[in-house]
């Protein structure tokens, strides 16, 4: 067992241990504050797999901006807790029973058909130089511009549709 | 060496947890959670694959990764959205549990 895969098994089971707690925690700051932890571990993933870029912007952007936005939210509203009687009781065991047939279900797939020469080596340094991240921006600016531009878009559409949904009408305040 | 399919394995298992979050849990903004954590499995898989791809032909090759950078541009406008929705939804009910929220008008 080289080392590489001891500290893939490591981490794994940290994100899944992660992903259940955010699942199964009473508090819903806790259960974020798990799924933090959770995307760091990914962001760990993405440095193993050879993609430092990326790893950094799930660190930024999901961890930071993302996260922060969740808890903020969560405090604002005031909901750490929901509190109700099930109007189904039968759902939730039902899709329990479903949702672990289906981890066993792809997991077997998956590994029943693992193709052992299709390993990933861990990443050498030259991956981790600018070199490979100057690299990445040629091709993000050459070959996939249109996907840019428009992911701009609907960022700025995103925006100005969140601060209207959020704006005080002048006539509503009243009531 | 580990195996890409030990990746895509893993991605399954937590796309599983996001979609079981997204079914037993009543609170919205851990529904939110759990899609994000959907979203964040299937990005696992790209670079996986995008680092097999890369592996194999022996040339560098960005695809997947610039994929997942798209993927989370568009996680964050849609989380930005959601949860002005949210926000909004509970100023008019005062209450945002889940199996209240059966009409589209306040």
């Amino acid at each position: 067992m080289t080392s590489d895969l001891i500290v893939f098994l490591v981490l794994s089971l940290v994100a899944i241990a992660t992903a259940l707690g955010m699942l199964f925690s009473r508090n819903a700051v806790y259960s974020a504050l798990f799924l933090v932890l959770n995307f760091v571990t990914v962001a760990v993933f993405y440095l193993l797999l050879g993609a430092p870029f990326i790893a950094m912007s799930q660190i930024t952007v999901y961890a930071g901006a993302i996260m922060v936005l969740f808890l903020f939210v969560i405090m604002l509203l005031g909901v750490e807790s929901i509190s109700s009687p099930n109007a189904l009781p039968w759902q939730r065991p039902l899709a329990a029973i479903l949702s672990v047939i289906l981890v066993v279900e792809s997991v077997y797939l998956i590994l029943s058909r693992a193709q052992p020469d299709m390993s990933i080596a861990s990443p050498d340094a030259s991956l981790n130089t600018m070199d490979s991240l100057r690299e990445m921006a040629m091709s993000l600016f050459n070959n996939y511009l249109l996907p840019f531009e428009i992911t701009s878009i609907l960022l700025l559409v995103a925006m100005v549709g969140a601060i209207v949904l959020t704006k005080q009408e002048k006539g509503e305040q009243k009531s | 060496m580990i195996p890409v399919d030990y990746y895509v394995a893993l991605s399954a298992v937590l796309f599983s947890i996001g979609a079981l979050g997204v079914l037993i849990r009543r609170n919205p903004l851990i529904i939110f959670m759990s899609i994000e954590l959907m979203l964040n499995a299937a990005n696992l898989a790209f670079v996986a694959f995008g680092r097999s791809h890369e592996i194999q032909t022996g040339e560098p090759f960005f695809g997947g990764q610039i994929f997942v950078f798209f993927v989370i541009a568009v996680a964050a406008a849609e989380v930005a959205v959601g949860l002005a929705l949210i926000v909004e939804i509970f100023k008019t009910k005062k209450n945002i549990n889940i199996d209240e929220l059966n009409s589209l008008k306040g």
